[in-house]
């Protein structure tokens, strides 16, 4: 299974863009023949990933969005080190997506979710790094006249051993950029790596302690204008009328517009005089046609699916109904999860400026070319006069990265309607909650099977729910013949999201159940229900078979003995053979996801039956290779943040077709007193392919805690998140 | 309104109910303080305000005239860092970085009134939300930044 499938329209849109541009946008193209293309400061690039300047120091190229999670740092310690460069003379620079389309693609996939930015450009930029490495050392031979077999190279200096002669990439540079780039490029066994592998520093760290880094949300320019927008908070809902007269006159306010045929904007020269005024603007909405659904309404439709009987096959052995009909003891279960906004600490923003002859985009996004597609179609523009410049996100989590990009298209119809003038434009926290793509809201039924001795013999988990590809790739859903692969992340039949258990005869289906609630990627995407039910239902299941959690899964576990590595690693440094102290109770998970094996156990204390104190968390993680585990480390103690958050707070309720809750008091987010100890173990087994590591560890957070929830209180929590059920994390 | 921030007098034409944070944003130009909520929930705000925290969206800007107010840009001595952003980048602690101006302001204003703040301490002083989780390192960091001299 692909997790995000190509994406056809935008595809389309590149490629028409790579075959009528040609121009290079920012990048000095040469024009005859082969000469030497150069980076903005002049510099020759040996291979699209590596500049060199003349003092020696290197500019590494990088597309993929860095939102925190430390892909840049990491990608640029996997080309340096098949470069062999120095180090501490590196520095990033970020080709925009239309220098890319105008070189054909020359860096290939921007888009930055799924857990990707590593594991599925780490080969093709180690080659880029490798082969400039081999092109700089072949133009030193060249210049001296020697093979250049003979040569070696280490932190940007290359040695001729035999005579012991020494230069520098530097001075090479220029006569390596003229080499025909090797075919050959054989990569380093990593277990030789001498930088990538090793856990250094962050490279975008100082402007962080500062106040120097630039997010969107800070970007200036000179003339720049403000926007504060409101679109109607009904989903599919439009602007019937406003009254632009009423504020027009109020401090700062340039211009009042309408967005789309949903929104309007007041454009001001600051941002708080736009919000000011647009908060005083009369708007006349119509509501539509969801204008009166609520969250018990899409509750009931998702209801009715769990015993539908069309439903989509994702995993399928044996003749499951059958052997649950023969099962000496059944178990029966309904679980649910709620849609859940993305709340990056940076609201969604973006800064455009427009004219007839060229559109351009200044803002935080997950996937330049999908921004670029958005600013492309919203300015009609043709693709040599659009681009886009991503800085640095203030949090992704997966809501900066889906095309259509709803704010992108916002900022660019309202830049449209200030010819000349870049707008930034800035949703307020408000705004971000009423109009996320948020977490699919789905429900779980599970029917399991035990023989007399105890053994788990049938298992049918019925998903229904929401689709997320149904919404923003219909494509695939054609393609699939209406089923959506990506609800099985982590129970699916085969791939990066396989299911890690073995039973006999088994059947994982889902209705599918879509809302006029708009759906989108969440940081794990659809493994953080499947995760809680699934792994839930195995402490439930292993409970009425009278078995140790641990054993129960164990047996069910000979064919996955990865995802076996990782829950072993874990119950292990727990102790969990051992007793716990006194008043703490465990609870584990496993799960693949991400082309990554991850396990959770955890240690909880409860105090008056809703008081929950996660005490101490042990997460293990087998992504294949760890390109930098300081930051691994870090992104596995953050994700149960993320995913304890989302357990415990986080729930967007339906009211009259609109999310109720407006900002953080009542959409909370877990705070350093509630933090959990978190003991990291990586665990890379190698192979041939790369687990990604930014997304799969969250979804083992809810699941370990909800079963030692289970064993402290023997109360089975079935639905996210715990504050309806009076559950307070301390 | 004559304003004070960083040790430079700043002279701001505004309405004296607009927040704290417009002002320094988009007036006095210094947007190393971010907003991230405008209610006081999140505290990506903080600022020092005669040496106090105080979650800057939430404040009139008529309320601090006269005040002594420090920002992000005004933490470090010149060059050399305040022990904080030191220890932050000493334990690489920010991810995306954007709620760690106000982490950051918040920490260096409990070690002013706290120097060597136990683990209660610090769950009691600080509680600024960072959706990429970085806690279990800003409890290092403060611990390592409390003892540096």
């Amino acid at each position: 299974m692909t997790a995000m499938p190509k994406f056809t329209r935008r595809s389309f849109l590149i490629s028409s863009a790579a075959v009528g541009g040609g121009l290079a946008l920012g990048l000095r193209l040469p024009p005859f023949g082969p000469a030497v293309v150069r980076a903005a400061d002049g510099s020759p690039e040996i291979t699209v990933w590596v500049a060199i300047r003349p003092d020696n120091t290197t500019l590494i190229r990088a597309v993929r969005a860095e939102m925190g999670q430390g892909t840049i740092t990491g990608l640029a310690q996997l080309i340096a080190e098949e470069l062999d460069c120095d180090w501490s003379k590196v520095t990033i620079e970020y080709p925009t997506p239309g220098e890319s389309v105008a070189r054909k693609r020359a860096w290939g996939e921007f888009s930055t979710g799924g857990s990707r930015g590593i594991r599925q450009s780490n080969e093709y930029v180690r080659k880029g790094g490798a082969a400039a490495r081999m092109m700089l050392v072949q133009a030193a031979a060249n210049q001296w006249k020697v093979p250049a077999a003979e040569c070696t190279a280490s932190a940007s200096v290359i040695t001729h051993k035999p005579s012991g002669r020494k230069t520098t990439y530097g001075k090479v540079a220029e006569a390596a950029a003229r080499l025909d780039q090797p075919k050959d490029v054989p990569l380093k066994d990593p277990k030789t790596w001498k930088i990538a592998g090793k856990p250094l520093k962050r490279l975008d760290t100082a402007k962080k302690v500062n106040g120097t880094m630039i997010y969107g949300m800070d970007l200036k320019m000179p003339g720049m204008l403000n926007a504060a927008v409101k679109d109607c908070p009904v989903f599919g809902g439009k602007v019937k009328s406003f009254d632009a007269g009423r504020v027009s006159a109020m401090t700062g306010v340039r211009k009042v517009v309408q967005v789309g045929d949903s929104g309007v904007a007041v454009i001001a020269d600051t941002w708080w005089n736009a919000k000011t005024a647009l908060e005083q603007l009369p708007v006349v909405w119509d509501e539509g046609p969801n204008a009166k659904i609520s969250s018990a309404d899409i509750a009931e439709v998702l209801k009715a699916g769990l015993d539908a009987e069309q439903a989509f096959v994702g995993n399928q052995a044996g003749d499951a109904k059958n052997a649950l009909a023969g099962a000496a003891k059944r178990i029966e279960a309904v679980y649910s999860y709620p849609f859940q906004n993305h709340a990056c600490m940076e609201p969604m923003n973006a800064t455009v400026r427009y004219t007839p002859e060229r559109c351009e985009m200044w803002g935080p996004t997950q996937n330049g070319e999908g921004a670029f597609a958005q600013v492309l179609e919203a300015s009609g523009l043709s693709a040599d006069k659009v681009d886009v410049h991503n800085v640095m996100l203030g949090g992704g989590f997966g809501r900066r990265g889906t095309y259509p990009d709803d704010y992108v298209r916002q900022a660019v119809l309202i830049a449209k309607q200030m010819p000349g003038t870049p707008v930034k434009m800035i949703w307020s926290r408000e705004e971000d909650m009423a109009h996320g793509k948020y977490h699919p809201v789905m429900q779980c039924k599970f029917t399991g099977g035990l023989d007399a001795s105890g053994n788990l013999t049938g298992l049918h988990m019925r998903l229904s729910g929401q689709s997320i590809l149904a919404s923003v790739r219909p494509e695939v859903i054609q393609a699939q013949k209406g089923r959506d692969p990506l609800s099985f992340q982590g129970v699916f039949e085969s791939g990066e999201h396989s299911f890690g258990y073995t039973v006999p005869n088994l059947l994982i289906d889902h209705a599918m159940r879509n809302t006029h609630v708009p759906p989108g990627f969440w940081r794990g995407v659809n493994i953080n229900q499947n995760a809680v039910f699934i792994e839930s239902f195995m402490d439930e299941l292993a409970e009425a078979a009278g078995q140790d959690p641990l054993e129960f899964r164990r047996k069910l576990m000979a064919k996955h003995p990865r995802n076996l590595g990782v829950l072993n690693a874990v119950a292990n440094r727990i102790g969990w053979t051992k007793p716990a102290p006194k008043g703490v109770y465990r609870g584990l998970a496993q799960m693949k996801a991400f082309d990554s094996f991850v396990a959770a156990a955890c240690e909880i204390s409860v105090q008056g039956g809703n008081k929950v104190k996660v005490h101490r968390i042990v997460a293990a993680t087998d992504p294949g290779y760890a390109v930098n585990p300081a930051q691994i480390e870090r992104q596995v103690a953050g994700s149960f943040v993320y995913g304890l958050s989302a357990l415990f707070f986080q729930e967007c309720t339906v009211k009259d077709g609109r999310i109720e809750q407006t900002n953080f008091h009542q959409y909370n987010s877990m705070r350093i007193a509630q933090m959990p100890k978190v003991e990291t173990i990586l665990m890379p087994t190698g192979g041939t392919v790369w687990g990604g590591i930014g997304e799969p560890t969250i979804c083992v957070a809810a699941p370990a805690v909800l079963n030692a929830f289970a064993k402290a209180t023997g109360r089975r929590i079935r639905s996210v998140p715990l504050k309806n059920h009076g559950i307070e994390l301390v | 309104m004559r304003l004070t921030i960083n040790g430079k007098s700043h002279e701001v034409d505004v309405d004296p109910t607009t927040p704290l944070l417009w002002v320094i944003r988009e007036q006095v130009g210094l947007t190393g303080t971010k907003y991230g909520c405008g209610i006081a929930q999140c505290g990506a705000c903080t600022v020092h305000v005669n040496g106090l925290p105080v979650r800057s969206c939430s404040i009139p800007v008529s309320a601090v005239s006269g005040a002594k107010i420090t920002t992000i840009e005004g933490l470090a001595s010149g060059k050399t860092l305040h022990k904080v952003q030191k220890a932050w980048l000493d334990h690489d602690v920010p991810q995306c970085g954007y709620c760690q101006s106000g982490m950051i302001m918040a920490v260096a204003a409990l070690l002013k009134s706290n120097p060597n703040p136990s683990d209660a301490d610090i769950d009691a002083a600080i509680t600024n939300i960072c959706r990429c989780g970085t806690f279990q390192q800003v409890r290092e960091a403060i611990h390592m930044a409390a003892k540096a001299a």
